[in-house]
């Protein structure tokens, strides 16, 4: 579990986040939304440590985040996995060496112990026979999957993803979207979703935090966004009338006027 | 200000490389990597430099010396004293400022801009002793031995010169070779050389390790870290002589 409390973040004058608290727990998607600008990735990165907040607590299992040594905070580093926007694999590495490089860096495995972890994670995120290729030759749903493998490689407590969807197909996305909360509820991962793709927050967001200009506008989980009478959370979730549409018809499945038969699995085939 | 400021970040990062490796296997293996790309990478371009600047200066330096007073064989002792004092150490350095640094502040820059970087901290891993460390271990380990490389190169192409323009002879060329031949010269161009190469690897690494932005960051980054490699080389040549010799 991870808790958020109170963190204040802000460069020179301008105020990115202002006393947001929030709980992300185990074994759920756990997703931040909002517009660009809102805040969400800086938020990100100070739940990872990349940026210090300014004021504020994560807990990381009660273990302070943000007031512990480099030491302890390396510790729980190595409990973490993120999947970056732009999948961050490194270059002059194939597709096996990106996934082995944690397992090389933090484990003293021998090779094969290694290539067959390596193997596990790249089947179970459906990427077979790509191991000798190179980020270069990997399209961009396969780099999210390979950014994904090597995320979870070390079997992590934490899951951070930014933007797992930003430049991928409808299709991709729901595969990288089904991939991520299967994973998490199988690893009992604690998930952290930074997005703001509605398909996304409809389909795995078990609990969602919405950030407007630095607060937190509203929370709840994908059954009660629908409910929700914020304007500001509407104006930004419906902003189409197709979404308005698609809000009305999740509306009437969640009241059961009309069945829910839709399956994920069907519409990926 | 700026310049004050980015000292302190550099004094910082420097001082961010020494902190227990999380796998010295790994750390070996990028330090090795940083030899072959540093050493390995640039010899070619060292070899050829340093044969034309002996062959120049042989050329050039017996076109000065028009007294019949003088033996031919003293365009030999002048050539081999400006290839080991100068242009071994500084002139090849200055070429590897390009080669190198500019090498070094892009593959950061791209690591930076590409969240590379991010990605190795949110491992675990101090992406300052992991990324920057090596490479400025490998440039002082493989700098110096380039600069003796191309010492020894220069003195071949000036020889090499010297016979095929009919200027003079091998034996007279090897003759002037040890003629006051002073080992000290050969140890200021090291100390040279260090110093040089300290500037060579971690110069760029500063500019490439904090560039913000995109690709014109990036670009803008390792032309920035090239000419004020170039600088302090030059800088350092000067107070070295002035202080050492």
């Amino acid at each position: 579990m991870i808790e958020v409390k109170n963190i204040k973040k802000s460069f020179g004058d301008r105020i990115v986040i202002d006393d947001i608290s929030a709980t992300m727990k185990p074994g759920q998607c756990n997703l931040i939304i909002g517009a660009s600008g809102s805040g969400k990735t800086v938020l990100m990165k100070c739940m990872v440590g990349l940026f210090f907040p300014d004021s504020g607590e994560i807990l990381y299992q009660d273990r302070d985040f943000v007031n512990m040594n480099n030491e302890d905070r390396k510790e729980i580093r190595k409990e973490i996995g993120m999947l970056f926007q732009g999948s961050a694999l490194f270059d002059s590495q194939t597709v096996e060496q990106n996934v082995m490089f944690p397992l090389d860096m933090f484990t003293k495995d021998n090779y094969a112990t290694k290539l067959k972890r390596v193997n596990e994670v790249l089947a179970r995120v459906n990427l077979v026979d790509a191991n000798k290729k190179f980020p270069s030759e990997l399209s961009g749903g396969m780099k999210k999957r390979v950014a994904l493998a090597r995320a979870v490689v070390l079997n992590p407590k934490y899951l951070f993803c930014d933007e797992p969807n930003s430049g991928l197909d409808p299709l991709t996305s729901l595969v990288i979207d089904k991939l991520i909360q299967e994973i998490t509820v199988e690893f009992n991962i604690t998930t952290v979703i930074n997005t703001h793709d509605m398909n996304s927050v409809m389909e795995i967001g078990n609990y969602i935090v919405y950030m407007h200009k630095g607060h937190k506008e509203w929370e709840g989980s994908n059954k009660e966004i629908i409910f929700s009478k914020n304007q500001r959370l509407n104006d930004f979730i419906f902003a189409s009338e197709f979404l308005k549409d698609a809000k009305e018809m999740r509306m009437l499945e969640e009241t059961g006027k009309i069945p829910n038969d839709r399956n994920m699995d069907d519409m990926m085939k | 200000m700026t310049l004050i400021r980015d000292i302190g970040r550099f004094l910082l990062m420097l001082k961010g490389m020494f902190s227990r490796p999380e796998n010295g296997k790994m750390y070996w293996k990028e330090f090795m990597h940083q030899c072959s790309e540093i050493g390995i990478g640039a010899l070619g371009i060292v070899a050829i430099i340093s044969v034309f600047i002996g062959a120049v200066s042989t050329i050039q330096t017996a076109y000065q010396l028009v007294s019949p007073l003088i033996p031919p064989s003293t365009i030999a002792q002048i050539v081999r004293d400006t290839v080991i004092l100068e242009f071994a150490p500084t002139l090849v350095c200055i070429v590897l400022a390009g080669v190198t640094g500019s090498r070094i502040a892009s593959e950061l820059g791209n690591m930076r801009v590409s969240e590379q970087i991010d990605a190795l901290e949110i491992m675990g891993i101090n992406t300052k002793a992991y990324l920057i460390m090596p490479k400025i271990a490998a440039a002082l380990l493989m700098i110096p031995l380039l600069v003796v490389i191309a010492m020894v190169l220069g003195i071949w192409g000036g020889r090499l010169a010297g016979s095929m323009a009919g200027i003079l002879s091998h034996d007279t060329y090897d003759k002037g070779l040890l003629e006051g031949f002073q080992a000290y010269n050969v140890i200021f161009a090291l100390i040279k050389s260090y110093v040089f190469a300290f500037i060579i690897a971690s110069i760029p690494t500063f500019y490439g390790y904090y560039v913000t932005g995109g690709a014109l960051e990036i670009g803008r980054a390792s032309t920035k870290a090239v000419v004020v490699s170039c600088i302090l080389v030059l800088f350092a040549d000067y107070v070295l002589s002035a202080l050492l010799l």
